[in-house]
């Protein structure tokens, strides 16, 4: 198993030098992103059915259960995206960028070293940055440059925590590998306290929580479908990851009390914050944007309710992650067959427009938490858990937001789906004076598969129920 | 040897403060690329104490990267956009800071005293003169956040960022004498390309917006 290790964020680094250096035909730039995310959820799912951890490279790279789990999101997330996502006009540059973010979120997922793990995640930054920009409007700019700049100082303020971990590591042997650090052998108190709450400050504006989130409309927003659907679905749960491995080591230094505030806090305000700008949305991508926020802010509170919290928010993160991609990706359609992403004019799409708005509504509902999907187990779940764990106020009023949100959501969608054409309405892209991106259609069975994954997952108590409670054991190195 | 340490780690503070004090761009340039000749400066001296032999290319690293490389990147492209907006323009140059630069120095030393507050009872009764300085690590990483918050130019920003990160490598050094070679080298790596990136998002700014000020920036809001 060790070989595998390398393999995951190497097989997609591989693609991206490949896609970027050789010139290939349209067809290879259009599924080489999709080889990649096949690549890293491969390897994830191998490793997923291992007896134990696995490491290479002399230590510096270790994949335990929760990494296998990490590895298959993304793989999974990344499929849904780019194969429903992309299409034949995919540049060379904008493929083998593709390939490199999702291969630097891979190695931030399978390195045992707080350093590497911050370099592979700032690295992700700067494979996303011309992403983002990718359409080259003023939007698509003024996004990019908050992205890169908000982004950088955030990630600069974790390593700033990373530095302090490492210096508290001094004197009984200097170590960055979590694994060592969460043993709690003699490590300096005081220096762990200030640096594990900058780390996960600093990690918590790339998983967009609040008030650190400003960048993540923006950027969600101006990105082409593709990049949305997989920053929205898994770079901020890779960032959470990071915080859940910190969070390991301030746990066994200081005991649960101060993760377990500060990221209640996060995650509740997150909440908060799209709940009260969900309500004005005017755009459907930012609406979708700020969705994110709330859902990484419940996230944010099952990692502070703690370890028994873990499998739901694991669930979760595939659930929301495949839901989101099939949303961002049917939006990206959506823009490019009305010209426009404005809630104000796209109205009656159920009507006008089935083939795109029936998965969408499938879509939402799932993600504002209907049974049978994924999302709504993870959260009951979650509330079960943080109530046992005596975070019974915590849980209260993240459900009383929930219900803000979800009230706003509809609100958005039912004029959207069924509401009457207005006079703009019949109005074609091309008259918009928009530059119409990406094709309004497109293979409608990753997107299929990923809404029926997130039915079905939960139901297979047996395989899945054991490798969440394998990868939340993991966490505290008990495998 | 404590005395050009302590000489190194006055340099880095006075250099953080002129780059808040300064209008000039060009002018704060060079201010951070002094302030990358001083940060070598003290990893050398850390060096020297430990003798340990990669250390030197660490010394070198930084050297090559803060004191000559990020800076002369700067330079060349506040030159090219003197040269997109007509030569020697003199609104280009001058930064419009949202304090004046007195209340910025106030606020700096305020930010310094806070950070010798907070962290200097963390560190315990050290006799190490190197690990003594590490609130000044972070009280350079704060003047950073200042010269970042107060500052509309892109390159200003920049040159904010810059301090931030070389406040927080002075920390690494301060406290454990460096992050280990391969995170040194791979973040070294990050910063390069997140410096040339917003360089190019720079001279974007300025085709789009006619302007290189990012509080300008306002086109995306809810």
């Amino acid at each position: 198993m060790p070989v595998l290790v390398p393999l995951a964020p190497g097989l997609a680094l591989l693609i991206a030098a490949l896609v970027a250096a050789v010139p290939t035909p349209a067809t290879v730039r259009r599924w080489a992103p999709v080889a990649a995310s096949v690549a890293v959820g491969a390897v994830g799912a191998v490793l997923l059915t291992a007896s134990g951890p696995a490491t290479a490279l002399a230590g510096v790279l270790r994949a335990d259960s929760l990494s296998a789990w990490m590895l298959v999101t993304i793989g999974s997330v990344g499929v849904v995206s780019t194969w429903a996502g992309l299409d034949r006009d995919t540049g060379r540059g904008y493929a083998a960028l593709l390939c490199a973010f999702l291969g630097a979120m891979s190695l931030a997922v399978v390195a045992d070293n707080l350093g590497i793990v911050w370099v592979a995640i700032e690295a992700t930054t700067i494979a996303t940055a011309f992403l983002v920009a990718h359409y080259g409007t003023r939007g698509a700019l003024e996004a990019a440059w908050k992205y890169v700049v908000l982004g950088s100082v955030g990630i600069a303020i974790a390593f700033l925590g990373v530095v302090l971990i490492y210096a508290a590591s001094v004197r009984s042997g200097p170590t960055l590998s979590w694994l060592v650090l969460s043993g709690d052998h003699g490590l300096d108190h005081g220096l762990v306290r200030l640096g594990a709450a900058l780390a996960v400050l600093g990690f918590a504006t790339k998983a967009g929580l609040a008030p650190m989130h400003s960048w993540l409309p923006d950027a969600h927003g101006q990105a082409p479908a593709a990049v949305s659907g997989l920053m929205s679905g898994v770079l901020l749960a890779v960032a959470l990851y990071a915080i859940v491995r910190v969070q390991a080591i301030a746990d066994a230094v200081l005991g649960t009390g101060l993760m377990r505030i500060e990221l209640a806090v996060l995650g509740l305000l997150s909440i908060a914050v799209a709940a009260a700008l969900e309500w004005r949305q005017r755009d459907l991508k930012r609406m979708l944007a700020y969705s994110s926020i709330e859902h990484m802010g419940v996230m944010a509170l099952g990692v502070a309710i703690g370890p028994t919290a873990l499998p739901a928010v694991l669930l979760y993160m595939l659930a929301h992650g495949l839901i989101k991609a099939s949303l961002f990706v049917l939006s990206g359609r959506l823009l490019a067959a009305e010209g426009t992403t404005s809630l104000a004019v796209m109205r009656a799409l159920l009507g006008r427009r089935p083939a795109i708005a029936v998965p969408w509504l499938a879509a939402l509902a799932g993600l504002i938490g209907f049974p049978p999907f994924g999302i709504f187990f993870a959260e009951l779940a979650i509330a079960i858990a943080g109530w046992r764990a005596g975070l019974g106020w915590a849980v209260l009023v993240a459900l009383g937001l929930l219900c803000l949100v979800f009230t706003a959501l509809v609100r958005l969608a039912i004029p959207m789906l069924f509401g009457t054409p207005t006079a703009w309405t019949s109005v074609g892209p091309d008259d918009r004076g928009a530059t119409p991106h990406g094709a309004p259609t497109g293979p409608l069975l990753p997107i299929g598969l990923a809404l029926a994954a997130c039915v079905v997952v939960p139901f297979l108590g047996g395989p899945v129920g054991a490798a969440l409670s394998d990868a939340a054991a993991a966490v505290t190195g008990s495998r | 040897m404590n005395v050009i340490l302590d000489l190194c780690a006055g340099a880095l503070l006075v250099t953080a403060l002129l780059t808040v004090w300064r209008r000039s761009q060009r002018g704060v340039v060079r201010v951070i690329a002094v302030q990358g000749v001083a940060l070598a400066g003290l990893v050398a001296v850390v060096a020297a104490r430990t003798g340990d032999a990669n250390d030197l290319l660490v010394v070198a690293l930084v050297l090559l990267l803060k004191g000559i490389v990020l800076p002369w990147l700067l330079d060349r492209r506040l030159a090219s956009l003197g040269a997109l907006s007509g030569v020697g323009a003199p609104a280009l140059d001058d930064d419009a800071p949202l304090l004046n630069p007195t209340a910025t120095v106030v606020f700096a030393a305020v930010l310094s005293i806070g950070a010798y507050a907070v962290v200097t009872p963390l560190l315990g009764d050290t006799g190490d003169p190197a690990v003594r300085l590490t609130p000044l690590g972070v009280a350079v990483v704060l003047i950073g956040l200042l010269a970042m918050s107060t500052r509309g130019r892109a390159i200003s920003q920049l040159v904010g960022f810059l301090v931030l990160d070389n406040g927080i490598a002075a920390v690494a050094f301060f406290s454990s004498g460096g992050v280990p070679l391969l995170v040194e080298f791979a973040s070294s790596f990050d910063l390069l390309l997140v410096v040339v990136i917003l360089q190019v998002f720079t001279v974007r700014l300025k085709a789009a917006f006619g302007d290189t000020d990012v509080r300008r920036l306002k086109e995306l809001h809810d």
